[in-house]
C-alpha cells in the first residue's frame, strides 16, 4: 500500500504548480486553469485523509463532492466573466482589466 | 519502501500524469495544449481517487472535469481566439511567483514529512496499514440526503449551481442581439 | 474442485503451475483486458457488414455480396484498402494531437466494454458505479471531437466540432436522467446488479419512458440517424473529422459504428435484462448468447430507423432535446420516484430474486404511471403542434394577402398615398 505522505507530497506539488500558474500567467483562462489545479490538489488531500484516517465516515468524500460543485460553478461563472470582458475590452490579459484601479 | 505491484505502478503513472500535466498547464504557450495538459492532470487525479478506493469520486471527476469543465475551457479559449498566441505568456512577477510556489512547496513538504519522520509519527502509525473496510457509494448517497448528515449543504450546493447557471447565462449573453 | 483449467480458474491454475500469486493475478488481469478489448474489435467488422446489408434491404438492393460468403469479407477488403491509402496530415495541423484524436476515439469506446456483464460470472470489472462509469467514459468522447476539429487547422472541421459538441453535451442531460430510473429501481449502479435485479421483469416494461429516453438520447450521443448531423453525408461531407484520411479516418468510422453497437449493448443490459434467459443459471455461458441476441435486436432496429427516417435540422435537434426530452425526463424521474415510494409503503415492491408473478403488481402500477406521463406528453405536443400550425397558417395568409396586393399594384406604377 502506498503511504499517505506520498499522496500529500504530490498534492502539495500540484497545489504549488497551480499557485504559480495563477500568479504568473497573463491570460485569464490560464489563470482559471491554475485555480482548477489547486482545487484538485485540495481534493487529493481530502480523499487521501479520508481514506487513511477515518474511512468509515463519509465526511471526506462529501467534502470532495462539494468541491466538485464549487469547481463547476466557479468554472462556469469565471469563463462567462472572461468572455464578457473579452467582448467589451478585446482582451483577456488579467493586467489589462484595471478599470477599478487608479 | 514500496513493494512492486499493480497499484504501485498505477500510482507512479498517475503521479507522472498529474505533475507532468500540471507543469504543462503553466508553461505551455498554446492554450489549447494547456487545456489538454489540464485534462491529463485531472485524469491522473481521477486515477488517484480509484487508488484511494473512491470510485464514485473518480467517475464524477471524469464526468465533471473532463466532460464539462475542460470542454468549457476549450470553448472559452476558442471564443477569445485572438489571444491564444500571445508573445508574452507570463507577467512581470513570474520570478517572484516561482519563488513563492517553490517556497510554499518546501514548507508543505516539510510539514508533511516532519510528523512521519522516524517511527511513531502521527501519520506513520495510522498510515502503514489503512483499514480495508471503506464506505461505499450507497453510504455516501445516504449521507448526502440524511437529516443528520449533509442535507442542508447539499441543498445549498444545488442552489449554488442553479445560481451559477443563471449567472453565467446573464453575464455571457450578448445584449446587442 | 475441478482440475480442468478454464477461464474461470485461470489464476489458480497458474499458481499451481508454479507462478507467484502476484504475477498470476497480473497475467490473468492482462489476459482479461486483451480478451475484453478484442471482442469489440472483431465485432466491428460484422457491424459494418450488417449495416450495409440492412440499408440495402430497406432500399431494395442486395448490398455487398462479392467478397467472401454473402459479402462478409467486404469490410476486411475495405480495411486493407484503407491501409494502403495515403496518410495525409494537413499543413498547419497540430501533428501530435491530430494523430492522437483517432486513438482517443477508439479507446473511449473500448473502455466502455470493461464493465459489460457478459454472463452471470464473466465481467471485465464489476465496479459498483458501472452506470456512472459508462457516462464518464462517454463524456470523454467530447474531448476527441474537440481535439480532432481543432487540430485539423480547418474552419469547417472546427465548426463541425462545435455543432457536434453542442449536440453531445445537450443530450447528456436526458441520458443521465433516464439512467436514474434503473438505478432507483435496482438500488445499485453496478451493471451486474442492475441485470440481476431484472430477473423477474425487464425494466423495458417497468419504465418504458426511461427506455425511450435512453434510446433516443443514445441515438444522438452516437450520432445515428435521425440525429447524424455530425456526419450528414448527403449534405456536408463530414463534420469534425473532415481532414482525416486513410486509416485514421477508418478508426473514426469504426469507433462510431462500435459506439452505436455499444449503446445498443447497454440498452440491452440496462433495460432488457442483459444475460437473463432460460437456463442461464445452469449454463452461465448461455448468457452471453442472450445478451448478443438482445443487442442485435436493438441494433438492427436502429439500422432500420436509420434507413427510414429523414435527418432533423440543428434547431429541431436542440428544440427536441431542451423543450421535450429534458422536461419529460425530469417528470419521469419525479413520477417514478413517487411511485416507488408508494409501492414500498403498500408493500408491493418485490423482493430481489422474486419471479415474474411477484413482479406483476409493481409492473402494472409502473406501466400505468408511465402511460399517464405519455398521455400528458402527447397532449402537450399536440397543443404545441396545433399552435405552431395555426401560427404558420396565419403567416401564410398574411403573405398571400401581400402577394395579392403587390399584383394589384404593378411594379413601377406610383403607389397612391
Amino acid at each position: 500500500m502506498i503511504p499517505l505522505w506520498m499522496y500529500l507530497v504530490v498534492a502539495a506539488g500540484l497545489f504549488c504548480i497551480g499557485t504559480y500558474g495563477v500568479l504568473a500567467r497573463r491570460n485569464a483562462v490560464a489563470v482559471l486553469m491554475g485555480v482548477e489545479l489547486m482545487l484538485n490538489a485540495v481534493n487529493i488531500n481530502l480523499v487521501g485523509f479520508w481514506r487513511y484516517m477515518n474511512p468509515l465516515e463519509t465526511n471526506g468524500q462529501v467534502f470532495a463532492a462539494f468541491i466538485f460543485v464549487v469547481a463547476a460553478a466557479e468554472a462556469a461563472i469565471g469563463l462567462a466573466i472572461i468572455i464578457s470582458i473579452y467582448r467589451n475590452r478585446r482582451s483577456v490579459v488579467v493586467d489589462d482589466v484595471d478599470l477599478l484601479k487608479w | 519502501m514500496l513493494e512492486f505491484n499493480a497499484s504501485t505502478v498505477a500510482f507512479v503513472v498517475m503521479t507522472l500524469f498529474i505533475l507532468g500535466g500540471a507543469l504543462g498547464v503553466v508553461t505551455t504557450r498554446n492554450l489549447i495544449h494547456a487545456t489538454l495538459y489540464l485534462i491529463l492532470s485531472l485524469f491522473g487525479v481521477a486515477g488517484y481517487f480509484v487508488l484511494l478506493s473512491a470510485p464514485f469520486l473518480a467517475a464524477v471527476q471524469v464526468l465533471v472535469y473532463i466532460g464539462a469543465i475542460a470542454i468549457l475551457i476549450v470553448f472559452a479559449v476558442m471564443l477569445t481566439r485572438s489571444m491564444t498566441r500571445m508573445s508574452e505568456i507570463l507577467n512581470g512577477q513570474w520570478l517572484l511567483s516561482a519563488i513563492v510556489g517553490a517556497g510554499l512547496f518546501l514548507l508543505l513538504v516539510i510539514g508533511v514529512i516532519l510528523p512521519t519522520w522516524g517511527n511513531g509519527g502521527l501519520l506513520d502509525a495510522t498510515v502503514s496499514a489503512p483499514s480495508q473496510v471503506v464506505i461505499d457509494t450507497v453510504d455516501l448517497g445516504k449521507a448526502l440526503v440524511d437529516r443528520n448528515g449533509f442535507v442542508l449543504p447539499f441543498e445549498v450546493a444545488s442552489l449554488l449551481l442553479t445560481a451559477a447557471m443563471i449567472g453565467a447565462i446573464v453575464i455571457a449573453r450578448d445584449d446587442t442581439e | 474442485m475441478d482440475t480442468v483449467c478454464s477461464i474461470n480458474n485461470l489464476a489458480r491454475c497458474l499458481v499451481e503451475g508454479g507462478f507467484s500469486p502476484d504475477l498470476a493475478n497480473l497475467l490473468t488481469l492482462l489476459g482479461g483486458v486483451v480478451l475484453v478489448a478484442t471482442i469489440p474489435l472483431v465485432t466491428v467488422i460484422f457491424l459494418i457488414w450488417i449495416e450495409r446489408k440492412v440499408a440495402a434491404r430497406v432500399q431494395d438492393r442486395l448490398g455487398p455480396n462479392r467478397v467472401g460468403p454473402v459479402g462478409l469479407l467486404q469490410t476486411v477488403a475495405d480495411a486493407l484498402k484503407m491501409l494502403t491509402k495515403e496518410d495525409i496530415t494537413p499543413t498547419g495541423a497540430d501533428k501530435f494531437i491530430y494523430n492522437l484524436a483517432p486513438v482517443i476515439a477508439f479507446a473511449t469506446v473500448i473502455l466502455m466494454w470493461a464493465v459489460v456483464p457478459f454472463t452471470p460470472l464473466h465481467i471485465g470489472a464489476d465496479v459498483g458505479i458501472g452506470v456512472l462509469y459508462f457516462m464518464a467514459v462517454a463524456s470523454i468522447g467530447t474531448v476527441k471531437i474537440m481535439v480532432a476539429g481543432w487540430s485539423s487547422n480547418n474552419k469547417y472541421a472546427l465548426l463541425g466540432a462545435f455543432r457536434t459538441i453542442a449536440q453531445l453535451l445537450s443530450y447528456e442531460v436526458p441520458l443521465v436522467l433516464s439512467l436514474l430510473i434503473p438505478v432507483m429501481l435496482a438500488g445499485t449502479m453496478s451493471l451486474q446488479g442492475i441485470t440481476e435485479a431484472q430477473g423477474g421483469m425487464w425494466y423495458l416494461f417497468i419504465a418504458p419512458v426511461a427506455a425511450f429516453l435512453f434510446y433516443v438520447a443514445n441515438l444522438a450521443e452516437t450520432g445515428r440517424a435521425p440525429f447524424d448531423l455530425l456526419e450528414a453525408e448527403s449534405e456536408i461531407i463530414a463534420g469534425y473529422n473532415i481532414e482525416y484520411s486513410g486509416f485514421k479516418w477508418g478508426m473514426f468510422m469504426a469507433s462510431e459504428f462500435l459506439h452505436a453497437f455499444t449503446a445498443a449493448l447497454f440498452f440491452a443490459i440496462i433495460f432488457m435484462g442483459g444475460w437473463w434467459g432460460p437456463f442461464v443459471q445452469e449454463v452461465p455461458l448461455l448468457g452471453a448468447l442472450y445478451l448478443v441476441g438482445k443487442t442485435a435486436i436493438v441494433y438492427v432496429f436502429g439500422l432500420v430507423l436509420r434507413a427510414t427516417v429523414p435527418r432533423v435540422r440543428i434547431d429541431q435537434l436542440m428544440a427536441l432535446n431542451w423543450k421535450f426530452l429534458v422536461p419529460l425526463a425530469i417528470a419521469n424521474v419525479l413520477v417514478i420516484a413517487f411511485l416507488i415510494q408508494v409501492l414500498k409503503a403498500l408493500g408491493l415492491m418485490p423482493v430481489p430474486g422474486a419471479d415474474i408473478i411477484a413482479h406483476l403488481p409493481m409492473t402494472v402500477v409502473m406501466l400505468l404511471g408511465n402511460l399517464v406521463i405519455i398521455a400528458v406528453a402527447m397532449q402537450v405536443l399536440r397543443n404545441q403542434g396545433r399552435e405552431e400550425k395555426m401560427a404558420q397558417e396565419a403567416r401564410m395568409a398574411a403573405r398571400q394577402q401581400r402577394v395579392v396586393k403587390e399584383v394589384r399594384t404593378p411594379a413601377g406604377a406610383p403607389v397612391g398615398d
